[in-house]
Parts: structure tokens; sequence; C-alpha cells
């Protein structure tokens, strides 16, 4: 979501991104004149006229899970955000049993907060999986 | 799912479903009060819906957020079309 129409989306993704992704930008590249969402959503910045590179997980109850919000000239790592969106799922499937610690992706190990858990997660976890 | 529109020389726009919008014809209170803050986005709270006009494969249609619910969606802003990152 930007604040460029609907045409000028159609350009850009025809023009350009279409040729850095095959078939072009399959989801909606939706249109905000004005700013007005992007006001609800604390990210129109309304003196530079244009809306700063928000990014917000909404879950399937439309509850927002997670956001981030840079500056215009860093771009997103869009890896990291799919990596949220698993850890989200996975936490959702458990029905809140399970809670992924930091470093946490596909396939490595979550945490079962519990009783028997207090004190001892650093048994079960080390500081260098933050990292690996 | 998305509706289509027509495009005409109108520069379709959208915003923000429900709740006090800028155009919402509700009479703004005499007495002043403390500035109402917006209420800012929190994390386990709702995602405020919208509605929107987007390009999409080729069509112009109407997107709204409450279409989504069910899945999971990443919503994101940007500065604009063309500015290189």
């Amino acid at each position: 979501m930007s604040i460029d129409s609907v045409f000028v989306h159609k350009m850009w993704n025809d023009n350009e991104l279409s040729k850095m992704v095959k078939g072009g930008v399959p989801f909606p590249m939706l249109s905000d004149s004005g700013g007005k969402v992007g006001s609800v959503y604390g990210v129109y910045d309304p003196d530079a006229g244009v809306e700063t590179r928000g990014r917000f997980i909404i879950d399937p109850d439309g509850v927002v899970q997670g956001f981030e919000v840079l500056t215009p000239p860093v771009g997103r790592n869009v890896a990291e955000s799919l990596r949220q969106v698993q850890a989200f799922q996975l936490v959702r499937n458990s029905k809140g049993t399970e809670a992924t610690p930091s470093g946490w992706k596909p396939g490595k190990m979550t945490l079962k907060p519990g009783p028997d858990l207090v004190g001892k997660v650093w048994e079960v976890w080390k500081t260098k999986m933050a990292f690996d | 799912m998305p509706e289509e529109f027509k495009a005409g020389c109108a520069r379709p726009t959208g915003g923000p479903v429900g709740g006090a919008g800028p155009e919402d014809p509700a009479p703004a209170p005499e007495i002043p009060v403390k500035e109402v803050q917006r209420p800012m986005i929190m994390v386990g709270r709702k995602a405020p819906d919208f509605s929107a006009p987007a390009y999409l494969q080729g069509k112009f249609v109407t997107v709204s957020l409450s279409e989504y619910l069910g899945k999971w969606v990443i919503l994101c802003f940007y500065p604009g079309d063309f500015t290189f990152v």
C-alpha cells in the first residue's frame, strides 16, 4: 500500500516489477491516496506526504501479531517476516502451549512454558541458538 | 474476494471502514476537551479495517481487509512506486 494511484501501480508492475518477479506482483497493490489508511496505522508521514515502510502481520482473526516500521532508505528483510509468520502459526496451532525462543526458525526447538520450565530455560536453550 | 471496478477519470480512493473517520458526519463536540489521540496500533488488538482500490494482475479491484479474515495477512506500506528500495 502506498499513496500512489492504481494507475501508477499498474505502470510500476507492468514496466518494472514484472521484470523482477515472473508474472508480476501476485497480491493486491493497494492505493491509499491522502494516506487515510496509513494515518490509522501510524505510518503516514504528513510532512513528507508519503507512507513509511510499515509491515503488519495480521492473524486469521484480524488481530495484529507484530509490526515493524522503517524509514524509507532501508529495505525490509522478507525472510524475517516469513519466519515470524511461521512462528506465529506454530504458536497458534499449539493453542499457546508452545513458544518460539530467540533465533527460532522452522525445525528448531520450541519451548513449552510451564511450572517445570521456570528457571530452567538455561538447561535447554543456549545463547548460541539465537545466532545459528 | 476483491471486486473489480471500471477505471474512470476520477481517481479511485478508499479509507478506513467503521469508526470515526475524517468524513464522519458526526458533529464535533462544542466543549474543548483534551485532544483525543487516535488509538495506536497494538499487538494483540484488532487491525483497523479498511477498503482500498488496488491493482491486481491486470485488473482494478476494491479490497477490504475484512475479506481476509481466516487467512494470515502481511500488510506492507511503502513510500512510493519507483522509489528504488
